[in-house]
């Protein structure tokens, strides 16, 4: 565990010992800011609640969440440290599992410094915290399956550029399988069980009902196993690259 | 005596290259080999093996006697590994790395503080102990990358150019270096520099074209210079791996 614990502990370092984890937050919570105050409209709509910023926060996990998984693996493998991380006396997945959950702390650090938010609609109304508690729950889980895929995507290049456009691709998909735009477009290409297979696997709808407050073992269950499933992949990734 | 590292038949190909094409070793506890050939020959691919990062076609690697591919971390807990080129996080501080690598390595509380200092002192790092990686001078940044491979004692060294592009004062601090460590270990160094191996290396092995060509001391190598002339490593190098790249065509 000792050695888990400290791969997660630099890898959360290495976030902030360069000026991106700060411009990271600070466009994160602008955003936040911009969507929920400007784009969603809170306002006017006289409701004391954080639905504009659940509604929008989906989309700005599709672009934040590869923009910190981008670096996991692939600026290992640039700056060929991957050769001392993988001789170090712990197996893959324990490395696999580190760098995720450094990479899942500083999400979560992202949307907690949303906090401001929550201020403001407290101090305007009466919301219902749970049902706030639980769209924050469900960004973070959302973003955790996010990240998951992200990570893998980063395993298969030394480009973090290169390693952001796929992650992005594959979470774009992950999150918009079930919308009827993207099931049009997947019904066309892919066979029909697997078009649905993939709206059934999309993080959207799981995150939405959480957001509006209901949640249950289904969605805890998606999330868990989405993120073990991508993690999983993860791995395999990294082996097979360190074979080829 | 008992082999600390073992290399048996090692294979490795890369497409239809073949890099690595059956090469068996023992290093005992005591012995630095040195791993000679020209660039291309297959000496990285085979330290890469040897350190479990690279799995082998075929063959083995055994470390104090565990086999690295059947138990990698147990296997890994005895080896200390410089890869080539000493890659390094340019963001973290010379203790942060180290320290970094200690704990991965188990290590804590008094046992992490003294292996540092230990590492610090026999690598002379103290000047840039709080200074970060990115900014420090090649040599110090290799020897950055010898203190995290020596600074949990391990069994066994495996060292892939460690005094590429050094100086000749700095060569000569990584040199006793090794010498130091090999009372206790046993130490694979590749190089391709001949002038290193009669002051560092018990044994040599060359190898040209992923083979091993030849393996003796210094001395016996140097013998094999051609056409009976004055024993030189150098000509004996060149004529070996020279004659397998050739195809045989010079030793005919």
């Amino acid at each position: 565990m000792s050695a888990l614990a400290a791969i997660v502990r630099r890898e959360l370092a290495a976030y902030f010992a360069t000026p991106i984890a700060y411009v990271f937050i600070a466009v994160f919570v602008a955003l936040a800011g911009v969507f929920t105050f400007q784009v969603g409209n809170f306002f006017n709509r006289g409701m004391a609640d954080l639905m504009p910023l659940f509604l929008y926060l989906p989309w700005l996990l599709l672009v934040l969440a590869p923009a910190v998984a981008m670096r996991l693996w692939a600026e290992e493998r640039a700056r060929g440290t991957i050769e001392l991380l993988l001789t170090l006396p712990l197996a893959t997945w324990q490395a696999v599992v580190a760098k995720w959950l450094a990479g899942w702390l500083f999400l979560g650090i992202g949307l907690m410094a949303t906090w401001g938010l929550w201020i403001t609609v407290n101090w305007l109304g009466e919301p219902d915290n749970g049902v706030i508690a639980l769209g924050y729950l469900a960004a973070w889980m959302t973003g955790g399956v996010l990240l998951a895929a992200g990570a893998a995507a980063s395993a298969l290049t030394r480009n973090q550029v290169i390693a952001f456009v796929l992650a992005a691709a594959i979470c774009f998909v992950l999150m918009s399988a079930a919308t009827p735009l993207v099931q049009e477009a997947l019904g066309a290409l892919l066979p029909a069980w697997l078009a649905e297979a993939l709206a059934a696997a999309s993080a959207l709808s799981h995150f939405s009902s959480v957001a509006q407050g209901v949640i249950s073992a289904a969605d805890v269950l998606y999330w868990v196993s989405m993120t073990a499933f991508w993690l999983f992949v993860n791995v395999l990734v990294v082996e097979w690259k360190k074979a080829a | 005596m008992e082999a600390l590292l073992r290399l048996e038949n090692l294979h490795r190909r890369f497409g239809a290259m073949r890099a690595v094409n059956g090469i068996s070793l023992d290093v005992p506890r005591g012995q630095v080999l040195g791993f000679l050939g020209p660039n291309g020959a297959g000496k990285s691919t085979t330290m890469k093996m040897a350190a479990g990062f690279l799995p082998p076609d075929e063959g083995r690697v055994l470390l104090a006697g565990i086999d690295m591919w059947r138990s990698p971390v147990a296997a890994k807990r005895h080896l200390g590994y410089l890869p080539e080129g000493a890659p390094l996080h340019d963001e973290m501080t010379v203790r942060g790395f180290l320290a970094f690598c200690g704990r991965v390595r188990g290590l804590s509380g008094a046992a992490l503080r003294q292996a540092l200092e230990r590492a610090a002192q026999r690598t002379q790092l103290a000047p840039v102990w709080g200074q970060r990686i990115g900014t420090l001078s090649k040599g110090y940044r290799r020897r950055m990358g010898l203190a995290q491979a020596i600074m949990h004692e391990p069994d066994v060294l495996i060292l892939d150019e460690p005094t590429d592009g050094l100086d000749p004062n700095q060569k000569q601090v990584v040199r006793e270096l090794i010498r130091d460590m090999a009372k206790k270990s046993a130490i694979i160094v590749s190089t391709h520099i001949l002038e290193e191996v009669p002051a560092v290396c018990d044994r040599v092995v060359i190898i040209a074209r992923g083979r091993i060509v030849a393996q003796g001391t210094a001395e016996e190598i140097a013998a094999q210079a051609p056409q009976g002339g004055e024993p030189s490593l150098e000509l004996a190098f060149r004529h070996l791996t020279g004659a397998a790249a050739n195809g045989g065509r010079a030793a005919a």
